[in-house]
């Protein structure tokens, strides 16, 4: 229907572009990666503190629930009028979004975690500290681990919509594509990053079984 | 909250835009996949391909989605009703299996032993038993469905993605915070909807257990 020839034409497209290719991919790995990194390290020690303190537990869940309902593309722009253009606002936006999942799943985890396990470390004489990183954190770490997956799915996802506010990634192409009404431009970015996006969870579901303790195992394999 | 509260009207209007492309592709998707959930629960061997490949579909960033369907059914609604339809067929497909997989063997075994047939046994007794676990899966999906939706606004969907949209390209954050919070909203809202629906069921079902 589009002007501008066969969209599978995409192919040569991005051979005659190998090195626009490789800059976008670039830009969109390090959107995601950082984003998820910075993350973890910000929800991580929350998820922990409202676990030990229940009187925080509360209105950080209800933060972190409200908040995965708020359009992706709107904290995006929100960032926007404040950051500036570029890779900091996209970055700004995508940690936030990164946090959610991996706060939720680190505080259900660590709640569900074993109670007969936890009194039993308990009844061992653990320390507080031990009983964090010996028995809960391994406990919970499936559960951490699905949210981080979560994370990093949904911010390959958030990084293609932040060509939008001028950050690179695969997303340029796609809205050159539409701008240009060039199918196979169009379709060089979409399936780049469609491809990224499948082989990045079918290589973090393998990786699963590396994160999970021992001991856990038995239980998953069913 | 200006915007919100100087234009209700044309808030409102994008916001039936944005139910009318979500409501489309949730029936659609549950016309789909309760069928392919049916199915992966007689034929087992179907389950672990049909829901890795659903699974696999909803990693594709929807920007992508909507970008590769473009030139096969053009810019505009048509387009990101397929495209949700897609991402909402894994909550409903998976949740349709694992309904039916809850239904107790004893149950199964009082039916099969009044006489009921594989069809009657679908329709009265593991698909009604089954339905808070779908409906939960259908919850699922609409609320990832109307956050999936604004992004529908850059191939020219409408819905509450064209305030925000407008907002982007105009750097006014009123506009954003007004798409913003006329989403959220609309998503809790309809959450709230399904719980209690959900909830309404399995009383209906605990007090009718009960009466028999």
């Amino acid at each position: 229907m589009m002007l501008g020839g066969d969209p599978w034409d995409f192919v040569d497209y991005i051979r005659d572009n190998q090195e626009t290719f490789y800059e976008l991919l670039r830009q969109h790995l390090e959107l995601v990666g950082l984003s998820v990194l910075l993350g973890i390290l910000i929800a991580l020690p929350l998820a922990i503190l409202a676990n030990r303190l229940q009187a925080l537990a509360k209105p950080l869940n209800w933060l972190a629930n409200i908040g995965q309902t708020i359009p992706n593309l709107a904290v995006l722009g929100l960032a926007l009028p404040y950051l500036g253009i570029g890779f900091r606002p996209a970055l700004f936006a995508l940690t936030i979004l990164a946090i959610l999942p991996i706060f939720l799943n680190t505080y259900v985890g660590i709640r569900e975690a074993d109670r007969a396990v936890v009194d039993a470390a308990h009844g061992m004489g653990t320390s507080s500290s031990q009983l964090l990183l010996l028995v809960e954190l391994p406990l919970a770490s499936p559960v951490i681990y699905a949210g981080i997956r979560t994370a990093i799915i949904q911010n390959i996802g958030l990084a293609t919509l932040a060509a939008y506010i001028g950050a690179g990634g695969f997303g340029d192409w796609i809205l050159q594509g539409l701008a240009m009404v060039s199918p196979p431009i169009l379709f060089a970015g979409a399936v780049s990053v469609a491809v990224l996006a499948m082989l990045t969870e079918i290589i973090l579901g393998r990786l699963r079984y590396l994160v999970i303790p021992a001991g856990l195992r038995i239980d998953s394999k069913r | 909250m200006r915007y919100l509260l100087e234009n209700p009207g044309d808030v409102l209007e994008l916001a039936l835009e944005h139910i009318q492309l979500v409501g489309i592709a949730i029936v659609a998707a549950t016309l789909i996949g309760v069928p392919l959930g049916i199915i992966c629960t007689r034929v087992r061997w179907l389950e672990a391909p049909v829901l890795n490949l659903t699974g696999i579909l909803y990693t594709v960033p929807s920007l992508a989605l909507f970008a590769m369907l473009i030139p096969y059914t053009g810019l505009g609604s048509t387009t990101a009703i397929i495209a949700l339809t897609v991402y909402s067929l894994l909550a409903i497909t998976r949740n349709t299996v694992a309904g039916i997989d809850s239904v107790p063997p004893a149950t199964l075994d009082a039916a099969q032993g009044m006489g009921m047939t594989g069809a009657q046994r679908l329709l009265f007794v593991e698909l009604p038993l089954a339905l808070p676990v779908m409906i939960a899966g259908i919850r699922i999906a609409v609320v990832a469905s109307i956050g999936i939706g604004v992004i529908a606004v850059v191939i020219g969907a409408g819905g509450l993605g064209q305030l925000i949209f407008d907002g982007i390209q105009r750097l006014d954050a009123d506009r954003i915070v007004a798409g913003a919070i006329a989403a959220s909203v609309l998503a809790l809202a309809t959450d709230w909807l399904l719980r209690r629906l959900g909830e309404l069921m399995r009383r209906d079902l605990r007090t009718a257990g009960g009466k028999g």
